[in-house]
């Protein structure tokens, strides 16, 4: 008898997936957007210290990254100073030459005069390394520097 | 009897708001730009002829090995360095500096052009506290400038525009005004507050 049949509950109807695509266009466009080009992969920690007199680093002139700080952790085989990186590696203060070197190599004649050389230091390092590097680049007459740090009160920096 | 079953959403409309946030974040994120300090290094010069510079035009800045901050010998607190540091560059021991509202002490610098900040660190000092002096220093010399920007701009047409701003608009495209007038104006107190600032090794 139909009439007591009993209601097929045949469960929620299906949701919709037309909108699926937009969310994940929505998702991809701000990771686009939002995400910061690294040129390179860590293998110290980096955490910068902060200042407040500071001027961007503006793109137009060349600019080449050197990171300093203590290998982080994974790479604990380095040591526990500070130590130096370019590129992707771990590097030796007599290798600084060279980079810069290579990395005026890449440039266009006319801008090698505006490289800059930011230097990336963990705020925990010390100045011998930083001091050793600059002379490794009064060297090689890479006078143009940058200490990149953040943007902050000062007075945070010392515990 | 008619199957009741919950009416399907329109997600007709899903694809707007989804370019609605789309259009939203980009416009409100900003890709983060490096910034920092810049410093200029000095070139290797051999057999460099010993320039004589008199004592009192040196204002020597030693951080230790544990971050202790000496200037002119004496124990300082880091809050306390930009205003000593202006105080000495503002000095105008020799009364030539026109633009200088110092205390004129013959003890300290001549005036600005002479005045030299000698910044010493040690090895084992840390990097954080080497840059916390260095954003001082530069923030002594930005003050003077300031200073400088507001009496200069004023009489060149740059009303209420501080050096540190008058840079910033110089680099804006956006700005209007005259930019040729505004670099000539930031020449000048860029020559009249040199920054000497010489990093020992």
């Amino acid at each position: 008898m139909s009439k007591f049949k009993k209601k097929k509950d045949g469960g929620t109807p299906p949701i919709s997936t037309a909108s699926l695509p937009d969310i994940v266009f929505m998702l991809l466009f701000f990771f686009m957007v939002a995400t910061v080009m690294r040129e390179n992969s860590l293998k110290i920690q980096n955490a910068l210290p902060v200042a407040n007199q500071v001027e961007k680093l503006d793109k137009k002139n060349p600019v080449s990254y050197i990171y300093m700080g203590k290998p982080s952790s994974g790479y604990e085989k380095f040591g526990t100073e500070a130590r130096l990186q370019l590129n992707d590696q771990f590097a030796n203060l007599n290798e600084v030459g060279a980079f810069i070197s290579a990395e005026r190599a890449a440039l266009r004649e006319e801008l090698i005069p505006f490289l800059t050389v930011a230097l990336k230091v963990d705020r925990d390092a010390n100045m011998g390394i930083v001091g050793d590097v600059k002379q490794e680049l009064r060297k090689v007459n890479a006078l143009k520097i940058n200490y990149t740090t953040g943007v902050g009160d000062v007075m945070t920096n010392i515990k | 009897m008619a199957k009741r079953s919950v009416p399907e959403v329109n997600a007709g409309s899903m694809a707007d708001i989804a370019f609605l946030l789309l259009i939203f974040f980009l416009v409100t994120t900003t890709i983060e730009k490096d910034s920092g300090i810049n410093r200029k290094l000095p070139p290797i010069e051999e057999l460099e002829e010993d320039v004589v510079i008199k004592q009192k035009n040196i204002f020597t800045v030693l951080l230790n090995g544990k971050d202790q901050l000496l200037v002119e010998d004496e124990l300082m607190e880091l809050k306390d360095l930009r205003a000593a540091a202006v105080e000495f560059l503002d000095n105008n021991g020799d009364k030539s500096c026109t633009y200088c509202k110092g205390l004129k002490d013959p003890t300290s610098s001549d005036n600005p052009d002479k005045a030299i900040i000698s910044l010493k660190n040690e090895r084992e000092t840390s990097y954080a506290a080497y840059i916390s002096v260095q954003n001082e220093l530069v923030a002594a010399y930005n003050a003077l400038r300031n200073r400088r920007g507001y009496e200069l701009g004023s009489k060149e047409g740059f009303k209420d525009m501080n050096f540190v701003e008058m840079q910033k608009n110089y680099k804006d495209a956006r700005f209007v005004g005259n930019k040729v007038k505004l670099k000539a104006v930031i020449d000048q107190i860029k020559l009249e507050f040199p920054q000497k600032l010489s990093e020992v090794q």
